[in-house]
């Protein structure tokens, strides 16, 4: 494979030789060096990144002397596998196998803000975003290529076949790409060059293997945590324990005391401590006698937050959907079906613990950073160029960012904080230096999928139809925390009105009710919110799948054909449930001991339903076989598809089983793995996973299988145990 | 001063003998395939074999691999071609990768001690590998496909199956 194909940036300053570590002395053989791989040049201009490439007629690909063909992607690998999807687009336009494709992450760069302007890989969009442009480049190459090659035959370009890297024409001569690169790039850049037949696709719509999977079998596969310049020293932050708190003083003498600690830094958010490696660095921290003013908040607890969320709820919030009438439908007397469920805060825990790696000199700025989001002018404070730039006190012109493969993502690393906290460092201390968290800080010190508390209440027609729904939700809101950098006008109407990431199907929920009314209140509190894989709809797919299930059971229907009765004017839902029904086989008995659940819920474009079959054990749930059918449109890779529904059910059980941050004196109680339980091989389930493709445009796939899992889950348990369980993770009684 | 074998190479290395194995060999020896993920060992991020046991190197104090074979990712094969790393391949394992380094050489061990593990041995010896991704089904595939491919290269050669090291 090509070396490339590690998308490294780390080897900017030189392979990582062993010179940086005066006291290591090297054996027999040093043996250990590893090579990787090149890095992308410093860009320039607003419009496409400055290349030495032989042939690069726009942002995403570059064709070089030798042949080699190099898709530069601009969205970030958390393990959703854009850095072949992405690749998979353009080589299905250049009429180039696969295998001939290298790939290496772009720079920070105006050039791949296909989000509304941002660079930032979230929401599900890659592909949504990538679908046109993607393929737009690479069929841009194509017809340049096919026009150098009718210039040097002298022939109509018509009478020309692209095909696996090679101009053919009539007469079968050849011409390879890499012969034709020099004089493609001499022509003018054409505009609106027709895109292929999608009948025609040979790569689209295929499992080939990922390009990033050899490096991430040898070791090889340069994370965050692993790059940077030889030379570069370690920081560990200690950062205020409690949410809102500030520095009081500090003394830095023990810190100082710890052999391989070299100096002690005070940062916005807190004290670093420098050092030759991890473990003097920790130690120092460790050692550091602080002072912290904690603030307000340091008796916040979880009565208090859910006691504040009820209150809210009672005093009423913004109302975000009000069909019909509901007041007058629960006034006819019919009986109420009430049920409030309670949800709570999560850390993302990513595998690899937040880090970054940044380097100030002569008024640059360097940074090396496992992030979802590089670049975003004017907005949101910024990508982590714009907002590295600010805290290193340089330019963003002056300020470069070398994305690395990302040790997981799930909404965590679209925040800069990290970011932050390195520039501010490395513009106050001399060389490169990486702040590392451990998993403690990285799991006291997130921006967590908000806690929520929902109150619903319906009442059913003499038929059993719900014939009123009434759902209000209190919570943090993520964009509130966003607002003051958000788009004026723009956050106004999101914040203050339906706050689409609290309320996100909830307000939309797809069944047929002549009266609905969803309601928002928004809870101000200080502990830090954030995207967390699938945002709103990990709390309101459990809650709502969960009510209609009441309903259903209420009215004494089958939960399957109850929902599919109630989306009739919902076809992509109704074609996934029955996707998953008939593959599961719904309605035949389950296996003793054992009983199955269903949900299905949209998100991010797709249409995600599942069925769960579970047991319980001990008094603990335990989850055998998980059935998924998805419609996420036209599908660019089955198999990375696949592998997604499994990552994401794998996140939401997680979460359903085991999730749960407290909040006590103002902090975090959860620590690590040990009382932050993450699910294992031996509570996996089988999962099988069916495509039900409408031929739609893309939607996204990296979150849209967390949202049904927890409710697929409950609802199996009920159906098992007649417990409802309203409030997650779960606990069987 | 420790001495002791990194993926066949002998070594002499003087650093703090209470370093953990994790952070010599990531920052002292730059072999950087081996990750941190928790450093308390939970999360099995940090799986090497310290004579062919599979062991929490952050748990580790590198005095206590004084006369040890230690072997990481890195040293399992030259070219990624260890029937585990090829298994890995041809499941199509990983997703963000992290984990996998742990994870392949907690399956090395396993596969070591028993040729032909069923899935209750799977669990019972991957269940020490926290993967955030949800690799799990597809490390189960992989482990039984890098049985059988073990088992073949047993048969061909005779000689035990260790990539091309």
């Amino acid at each position: 494979m090509s070396e490339r194909h590690d998308g490294s940036t780390g080897a900017e300053n030189g392979s990582k030789g062993l010179s940086r570590r005066t006291f290591v002395k090297i054996g027999v053989v040093a043996g250990a060096g590893l090579t990787l791989g090149v890095s992308y040049k410093v860009m320039a201009g607003p419009g496409v990144p400055a290349t030495d490439a032989t042939f690069a007629p726009n942002a995403f690909l570059r064709i070089d002397a030798d042949g080699s063909i190099t898709v530069m992607v601009g969205k970030s690998e958390m393990g959703q596998g854009v850095a072949t999807a992405l690749p998979q687009l353009i080589a299905e336009e250049l009429e180039v196998p696969l295998s001939q494709v290298s790939f290496q992450f772009a720079p920070a760069h105006p050039a791949y803000g296909t989000g509304i302007g941002m660079q930032v890989t979230g929401g599900s969009t890659s592909v949504v975003q990538s679908w046109q442009p993607l393929r737009e480049a690479g069929a841009t190459a194509r017809w340049m290529l096919r026009e150098a090659a009718a210039q040097r035959w002298g022939v109509p370009a018509d009478q020309i076949q692209m095909r696996e890297g090679k101009a053919i024409h009539a007469d079968n001569s050849e011409l390879t790409y890499a012969e034709l690169a020099s004089a493609a790039a001499l022509l003018d850049v054409p505009e609106d060059v027709p895109l292929k037949d999608s009948a025609d696709f040979r790569i689209i719509g295929t499992s080939v293997p990922r390009l990033d999977v050899p490096a991430k079998t040898t070791g090889e596969a340069v994370f965050g945590i692993d790059a940077g310049p030889s030379g570069t020293r370690v920081a560990v932050v200690a950062r205020s324990p409690v949410f809102g708190g500030t520095l009081r003083s500090f003394d830095p003498t023990p810190a100082l005391a710890v052999a391989g600690v070299d100096e002690v830094v005070e940062l916005e958010s807190g004290v670093a401590v420098v050092a030759d490696g991890y473990v003097a660095a920790k130690a120092g921290r460790d050692a550091l006698a602080i002072e912290w003013d904690e603030g307000v908040w340091n008796d916040l607890d979880d009565a208090e937050i859910y006691g504040r969320f009820e209150a809210a709820v009672r005093e009423g919030g913004k109302s975000t959907r009000d069909d019909g009438d509901v007041d007058a439908a629960f006034a006819a007397g019919r009986e109420l079906i009430r049920a409030t469920y309670t949800l709570p805060y999560l850390a993302h825990a990513t595998m690899e613990p937040m880090n970054c790696t940044a380097w100030v000199r002569d008024g640059r700025c360097t940074v090396w950073a496992p992030t979802q989001f590089q670049n975003a002018p004017n907005i949101v404070g910024g990508g982590a160029r714009q907002v590295a730039a600010k805290a290193a006190g340089v330019g963003a012109d002056s300020t470069e960012v070398h994305t690395t493969f990302l040790g997981g993502g799930f909404g965590r690393r679209a925040e800069r904080d990290y970011v932050r906290e390195a520039a501010e460092l490395a513009g106050k201390v001399d060389g490169p230096v990486k702040v590392v968290w451990s998993r403690e800080e990285d799991m006291q010190h997130d921006f967590y999928r908000p806690a929520s508390y929902h109150e619903f209440a319906a009442v059913l027609s003499a038929s059993g139809m719900p014939e009123a729904w009434r759902h209000r939700i209190a919570s943090q809101s993520i964009l509130q925390r966003m607002v003051p950098g958000w788009v004026p006008g723009f956050a106004a109407n999101w914040a203050g009105n339906s706050d689409p990431t609290s309320t996100e199907g909830a307000r939309n929920q797809p069944y047929h009710v002549p009266n609905i009314n969803v309601s928002y209140a928004k809870v101000d509190l200080p502990i830090p919110v954030g995207f967390w894989r699938s945002v709103g709809h990990s709390t309101n797919a459990f809650v709502v799948e969960s009510f209609i299930d009441e309903l259903a059971h209420a009215a004494g229907r089958d939960p399957y054909e109850y929902r599919r009765d109630l989306l009739k004017e919902h076809p992509r839902h109704r074609a996934v449930l029955d996707a998953v029904a008939e593959t599961s086989k719904w309605g035949s008995p389950a296996p003793e001991g054992r009983a199955r659940g269903i949900a299905v819920a949209e998100s991010f474009g797709s249409f995600v339903a599942q069925v769960a079959e579970v047991s319980v054990e001990n008094a603990q749930p335990r989850v055998h076989q998980v059935w998924c059918a998805i419609d996420c449109g036209v599908v660019v890779n089955p198999a990375i598809v696949s592998a997604q529904m499994e990552s994401g059910i794998v996140y939401g059980l997680t979460a359903a089983l085991h999730g749960r941050i407290n909040i006590q004196g103002g902090r975090v109680v959860q620590s690590n793995f040990h009382d932050y339980q993450m699910l294992r091989m031996r509570e996996a389930p089988d999962i099988e996973v069916v495509l039900a493709p409408s031929g739609e445009a893309p939607g996204g796939v990296g979150e849209p299988g967390t949202p049904p899992i927890a409710p697929a889950v409950t609802n199996a348990l009920f159906v098992l145990t007649g417990q409802r369980i309203r409030e997650l993770p779960i606990q069987m009684t | 001063m420790v001495k002791f074998t990194l993926n066949g190479e002998p070594w002499e290395l003087d650093v703090p003998s209470a370093n953990p194995l994790l952070w010599v060999l990531r920052e002292s020896l730059e072999l950087t395939g081996t990750k941190f993920g928790c450093g308390i060992g939970q999360c099995g991020a940090c799986m090497v074999l310290v004579n062919g046991q599979p062991t929490r190197s952050c748990q580790m104090p590198i005095s206590a691999v004084q006369g040890a074979e230690v072997m990481t990712i890195e040293g399992l094969s030259r070219h990624g071609t260890h029937p585990v790393q090829q298994a890995w391949v041809e499941e199509q394992v990983p997703q963000c990768g992290y984990c996998q380094s742990g994870q392949i050489v907690s399956a090395v061990a396993l596969l070591a001690a028993k040729p032909n593990p069923t899935d209750e041995d799977i669990d019972g010896a991957m269940s020490g590998n926290v993967c955030r991704c949800g690799t799990y089904t597809a490390i189960r595939r992989a482990i039984h496909r890098a049985a059988d491919l073990q088992a073949e290269a047993i048969a061909t050669d005779g000689a035990g199956a260790g990539g091309d090291r």
